[in-house]
C-alpha cells in the first residue's frame, strides 16, 4: 500500500494507524461540548426569544456531519489532505469574496452567507486549509527553488488577511497571521527573517489599534480597567460564583446575563456549572492535544506533513488559550470560538475538518517506518544528499 | 567504513523501485534540523496553559463573595428576647417577616423588574428603583419586613434577581401602650430606645454580635410594668388632653416601697412598631426625659425640709401676711389669705410666702443639701435611657431658695419628682427606681434614709389634708376609701425668658392609700385650657381629677382594698 496509489486508506489500516491518543482528545471534546452546551446555550436561546434547546439542539445536530467530516477527512492521505486543502481554500476565498457583496450583515460585520437552511461562514473553512496550503508552501520552498514557496505563502497570507479584514474579522485575521508566523518559524526560517516578520506583525498590530476604534477602546478599556467590561466583568462573576467544583448543572445564575453565553463566553458558564476543575481538566486536553500533534508532528519525516500538523495544532491551540484567557482577563476582550465547545454550525465543521487532517497526517503510514525508508536514511547519513 | 557494505545494494535497489518519483527523495533527506524550534514551541505553549491554569486556580480561591452577604445577613436573624409585663403579658416580641432584597447583578432587565415590583410596592420611588437594578451592585435591600401577602404577589411576578431573606421583626401588641417603656429597635433589631436599648447595653449586644444569641430562645425579661394600669394611666390622660385642651401630658404610678415604675407614658406617643413617628415633634417622653419646674408641688418637699430640720412641725407659724420683695421681684400669694398661717396651711392653701419662710430656716445650703439628697438635683439614676439632667442656678443665692421652694428656679423631670415624693411617705427612703421587678428586701438594701419617720407621717398627713380638707387645692382627687393624698402644681411656664401667664404647667403628686401608702401616681398636664364653663385651668382643676380617675379604675387591679370605715356599710357605687 502506498499513498501513490490512492488516497484513500482501507478503513483496517486506517484504524490501526490512527494516533489513539489524538483520537480519544477530539472525541472527547466533541462530546463534551455537546454536554456543555446544555449549560451555555438556552440563557441565550431565551433571551432571543427562541426555544430554550434551540441552540442545544442545533449543536446536537450539528454532531452528525461533523462527526461524518472528521471521520471522512481522517481517511486521507498526506496527498489527500493537500489536494482537498486547495480545493477548500479555494472554494473558501471565493465564498469569502462573496461574502463581502451579498453575506448578510451582523454586528457590523459580514461574514456570513445565506445559503437558505443554514447560515455559512466561509473563513472558518478557510483556516485549516489556508493552514496545509501554507504548510505545503513552505514545505515547497525548503526543498525546491523553481517553486518560490515563501513567496506564494506571504501571498496567499497577504490575499487572506486582506479578505478578512475587509469584513471585517479582526479575531481571525489575528488567528491567521499568527498562525503563518508559527509554522514560517516551525519551517526553520532564519531568525533575522523571524524577527523582520515580527516587527511587520507588531506594526501591523499598531496599525489596527489605530485604525479600528473599537480594537484601541477593547485595549484600553482591558488595561485600564474604565469603562464597559461588562462581559468581562460578568465572566469573571460567573467563574467565581462556580467555584471550584460548580452550582451544578442548570444552577448557574450569572450565565443568564452573560451576553455571548454559548459563543465566546461558554468557557465562564462551563466554569459557573461545573466548576474550575472542570475548567482545568477542558484546559489540560487542549494543551494535550497541541502537545500531542507537536511531539507526533516533530517524529514526521515529511516537512509538508510535520509543517500541516504543526500549523493545525497551532490554529486549534490558540484559539483555544486565546477564548480562555480573554474570560479568565488575561487578554482584551475578542471574539474567538472554542473548539468544539462553542456553538457555531460552521465552526465546528471547520473544527472537525481541521480535525480530521490532524488525524490523517499523524496517521502512522507506510512510508514513514518502512525497512525502505530507514534505508534511505542512513544513505543520506552516509552519503549526504 | 563498515557499514555500507550492507547498505548498498539496498540503496540501489531503492533507486531502482522508485524511478518515477524522485522527489520523494528530495523530500524526505530534507529533514530541516529544526527540532529546537518544536522545543520552542511546545515550552511556549506549556508556559500559555501554564498560565491559564494558574489563573484559574486563583480565581478558585478568591473568597466568594455572595458568602460573606449571607453571613450578614444571618446576624440580622438573630432574636431578641420577649419583653413582659409584671404579669408576663407581652409587651414586646419577635415575628418571622421577609424582607425583599435585589442582586442587581443579576438582573436581566432592570426596566422590566422595577415595572413589576411597583406594581406590588407602588411607594418606592421610581428613579431610586430602576438606577438602583440597572446598577452593577451586588447586593441591595429593597424593602425590610414585607407583609406575607406582599410577599406573595412579589413571588407571583417571578422577577430573576431578587429573593427574600427571612428576617425577625420587632412586634408590640400593645402598640403605642407602653412605647416609652419598652422603648424600639432599629430595623436590624437593634434596640434604640427605652428598655430595648438598656438590654443591648447590658451585654446583649455583644451575645448576639459573638453569634452565640443566633435563634435560641431566650427567657423572656419581665418589666416591673403593669400593662393594665399602663393602659389606665394613657387612656385617662389621653381623655384629660382632650378635655383640656392640652398639648401634652404625662405620668407616672410609681410602687413607694419597691420604686418599680408601675405604669409610665407621656403624650402624645409613638407606636414603637412605627419607629419613625418617634422622631416627631413632640413626641419625646416627657415624664422621664422632659424638664420642667414643678411650681407648688415643691412645696411638698420645702414642707418636709422645714419639718425634718426640727425647726418646724406642723403647727408652726409662718407670717404670710406681706408679700416678699427681693431684688425687684414681688412674691405672693394666689390663694392670698394675708394672714399668719400654720405649716398645715401653707401647705394646702399653697402658699408661696409660707414655703419661702419655711426655706429659710435651713438656710440656702440646707435647701441645696435637702433637694440633692431628694436626687431632685443630679440625674435619675435608672435603666431607661432617656433620662434627662436636671438643672439648676449655677449658685444659689437667696432669691434662688426662694423660688425653688415653691417650685421655680430648678427644673426636673416628672419622674424623679415622683421618686422625690415616695420617699415622703413611705417613710423617708429614697430609693432608686426600677423598669425591672424588685422586691421589697432587695430595694432596702438599695434604699437611703433621707428623711426621718417621723417627718414622713406628717408629710402623710399633709398630702391627705390637702385633699380631705375642705380647704384643700387636691379635692377633685378624693376616691372614697382609698385615702388618696397630694399637693397640686401649677406653674407658669417660662416663655422668652418671662414667666408667662397664660401658659401652665400643672401636676398633681399624689400617694395612695395615705395611712400607709403603697403608690405614687404623678400626673402633669401641660399648657392645660379651662374647661368649657370654668374659669379656672389649675392643676386642682384637671390635673388632681385625672390623678383620681387612675386610682379609681387602677386600684383594684393594684390589690389596693378601699377602707369604707367600720360600717361595712353596702357600697352603692360602682368603680
Amino acid at each position: 500500500m502506498s499513498e501513490s496509489g490512492s488516497k484513500i486508506v482501507k478503513v483496517s489500516d486506517w484504524w490501526r494507524g490512527l494516533d489513539h491518543w489524538l483520537v480519544g482528545a477530539f472525541l472527547m471534546l466533541l462530546v463534551g461540548g455537546a454536554v456543555l452546551s446544555f449549560a451555555a446555550s438556552p440563557p441565550v436561546a431565551e433571551r432571543i426569544g427562541l426555544q430554550p434547546f434551540h441552540f442545544v439542539e442545533r449543536h446536537l445536530f450539528f454532531l452528525i456531519p461533523s462527526a461524518l467530516v472528521l471521520f471522512a477527512t481522517s481517511l486521507l492521505t498526506p496527498r489527500g489532505v493537500r489536494r482537498a486543502a486547495i480545493i477548500i481554500l479555494a472554494a473558501s476565498l471565493v465564498l469569502m469574496v462573496l461574502t463581502l457583496f451579498i453575506g448578510s450583515e451582523i454586528k457590523g460585520a459580514r461574514r456570513w452567507l445565506d445559503f437558505g437552511l443554514m447560515n455559512i461562514q466561509p473563513s472558518e473553512f478557510m483556516k485549516p486549509a489556508f493552514v496545509v496550503v501554507c504548510a505545503f508552501f513552505f514545505a515547497e520552498n525548503a526543498r525546491r527553488t523553481e517553486i518560490p514557496g515563501n513567496l506564494c505563502a506571504l501571498v496567499l497570507l497577504l490575499i487572506t488577511v486582506a479578505l478578512l479584514v475587509a469584513q471585517p474579522d479582526l479575531g481571525q485575521t489575528m488567528l491567521v497571521a499568527a498562525t503563518w508566523g508559527g509554522l514560517f518559524f516551525m519551517a526553520g526560517m532564519p531568525w533575522l527573517w523571524i524577527a523582520v516578520l515580527a516587527a511587520i506583525g507588531l506594526v501591523g498590530a499598531f496599525f489596527a489599534y489605530e485604525v479600528f476604534d473599537h480594537v484601541a477602546s477593547r485595549i484600553d478599556r482591558f488595561f485600564t480597567g474604565e469603562g464597559d467590561n461588562y462581559q468581562t466583568d460578568t465572566a469573571r462573576e460567573a467563574i467565581l460564583n462556580g467555584g471550584w467544583l460548580g452550582q451544578g448543572p442548570g444552577e448557574g445564575t450569572v450565565k443568564r446575563l452573560l451576553p455571548d453565553s454559548h459563543t465566546d463566553f461558554a468557557f465562564a458558564v462551563i466554569a459557573e456549572e461545573f466548576g474550575i476543575i472542570t475548567c482545568m481538566i477542558l484546559a489540560l486536553l487542549f494543551a494535550f492535544i497541541v502537545m500531542r500533534g507537536l511531539s507526533v508532528a516533530l517524529a514526521q519525516r515529511d516537512p509538508f506533513v510535520r509543517l500541516s500538523i504543526s500549523g493545525l495544532v497551532f490554529v486549534f491551540g490558540l484559539q483555544s488559550i486565546i477564548n480562555m484567557a480573554v474570560n479568565l482577563q488575561l487578554l482584551p476582550a475578542k471574539g474567538m470560538t472554542l473548539p468544539f465547545i462553542s456553538y457555531g454550525g460552521s465552526s465546528m465543521i471547520a473544527i472537525s475538518i481541521s480535525a480530521g487532517f490532524v488525524l490523517a497526517l499523524t496517521r502512522r503510514r507506510p512510508e514513514n517506518r518502512s525497512y525502505t525508508d530507514r534505508l534511505m536514511e542512513r544513505t543520506a547519513l552516509v552519503h549526504g544528499v | 567504513m563498515a557499514r555500507p557494505r550492507f547498505l548498498l545494494p539496498d540503496l540501489v535497489a531503492r533507486k531502482q523501485q522508485t524511478p518515477a518519483t524522485p522527489r520523494r527523495f528530495d523530500r524526505l533527506s530534507a529533514v530541516p534540523g529544526n527540532k529546537s524550534r518544536f522545543v520552542i514551541a511546545i515550552m511556549l505553549f506549556i508556559g500559555v496553559y501554564a498560565v491559564i491554569g494558574a489563573r484559574l486556580v486563583t480565581w478558585g480561591t478568591v473568597p466568594n463573595e455572595r458568602i460573606t452577604a449571607f453571613r450578614a445577613a444571618d446576624q440580622i436573624m438573630a432574636s431578641r428576647p420577649d419583653l413582659v409585663d409584671r404579669n408576663g403579658q407581652v409587651l414586646a416580641t419577635d415575628i418571622k417577616v421577609a424582607s425583599l432584597f435585589a442582586e442587581p447583578k443579576k438582573i436581566v432587565d432592570a426596566n422590566e423588574a422595577s415595572e413589576l415590583l411597583l406594581s406590588v410596592l407602588p411607594d418606592l420611588e421610581p428613579k431610586w428603583l430602576y438606577d438602583n437594578l440597572s446598577s452593577d451592585a451586588g447586593f441591595l435591600w429593597l424593602r425590610r419586613e414585607l407583609t406575607p401577602s406582599q410577599q406573595q404577589a412579589i413571588l407571583d411576578l417571578g422577577v430573576p434577581g431578587i429573593g427574600f431573606r427571612t428576617e425577625k421583626k420587632r412586634f408590640y401588641p400593645g402598640g403605642p401602650t407602653a412605647g416609652f417603656v419598652t422603648g424600639h429597635v432599629n430595623v436590624d433589631n437593634q434596640g434604640i430606645a427605652g428598655m430595648e436599648k438598656y438590654l443591648d447595653d447590658q451585654g446583649y449586644l455583644a451575645l448576639q454580635n459573638s453569634g452565640l444569641a443566633i435563634d435560641a430562645e431566650m427567657e423572656p425579661v419581665a418589666l416591673s410594668i403593669d400593662l393594665r394600669v399602663q393602659h389606665i394611666l394613657r387612656d385617662e390622660l389621653a381623655a384629660a388632653m382632650t378635655r383640656y385642651r392640652s398639648i401634652a401630658a404625662g405620668g407616672v404610678v410609681l410602687d413607694v416601697k419597691t420604686g418599680e415604675v408601675i405604669a409610665m407614658t407621656s403624650l402624645p406617643d409613638y407606636d414603637p412598631n412605627d419607629p419613625k413617628q418617634a422622631l416627631e415633634k413632640d413626641r419625646m417622653n416627657r415624664t422621664s426625659a422632659g424638664l420642667f419646674e414643678m411650681g407648688s408641688t415643691f412645696k411638698a418637699f420645702t414642707s418636709a425640709m422645714a419639718l425634718d430640720s426640727g425647726e418646724a412641725n406642723l403647727q408652726s407659724r409662718f407670717d404670710a401676711s406681706k408679700p416678699i420683695y427681693i431684688g425687684g421681684h414681688r412674691i405672693s400669694d394666689f390663694h392670698g389669705k394675708h394672714r399668719v398661717l400654720t405649716l398645715e396651711e401653707v401647705f394646702i392653701y399653697s402658699s408661696n410666702i409660707g414655703s419661702a419662710k419655711e426655706a429659710e430656716i435651713v438656710g440656702i445650703q440646707g435647701h441645696q443639701d435637702f433637694l440633692t439628697r431628694m436626687g431632685l438635683l443630679t440625674k435619675l439614676p435608672t435603666e431607661l435611657p432617656e433620662v434627662a439632667t436636671p438643672t439648676q442656678p449655677k449658685e444659689w443665692k437667696q432669691v434662688n431658695s426662694i423660688t425653688i421652694s415653691y417650685g421655680h428656679g430648678v427644673s426636673t423631670t416628672p419622674l424623679q419628682t415622683a421618686v422625690a415624693a415616695a420617699a415622703l411617705v413611705n417613710g423617708g427612703v429614697w430609693i432608686p427606681p426600677t423598669f425591672m421587678p424588685r422586691g421589697e428586701d432587695d430595694a432596702m438594701v438599695l434604699a437611703k434614709q433621707v428623711v426621718s419617720p417621723k417627718t414622713s407621717a406628717d408629710m402623710r398627713h399633709l398630702f391627705r389634708l390637702n385633699v380631705e380638707d375642705q380647704r384643700g387645692s387636691g379635692n377633685y382627687a378624693e376616691i372614697d376609701g382609698y385615702g388618696v393624698g397630694g399637693k397640686t402644681g401649677t406653674a407658669n411656664k417660662v416663655e422668652n425668658g418671662r414667666y408667662s401667664n397664660t401658659k401652665k404647667f400643672n401636676a398633681f403628686l399624689s400617694a395612695f392609700p395615705m395611712d400607709d401608702p403603697r403608690y405614687v401616681v404623678l400626673v402633669f398636664i401641660d399648657e392645660p385650657k379651662p374647661e368649657p364653663g370654668k374659669y379656672y385651668a389649675t392643676a386642682g382643676m384637671n390635673a388632681a381629677p385625672t390623678v383620681g380617675n387612675v386610682i379609681r379604675r387602677a386600684a383594684a387591679l393594684l390589690k389596693v382594698k378601699p377602707d369604707l370605715g367600720p360600717t361595712g356599710e353596702t357600697l352603692l357605687v360602682s368603680y
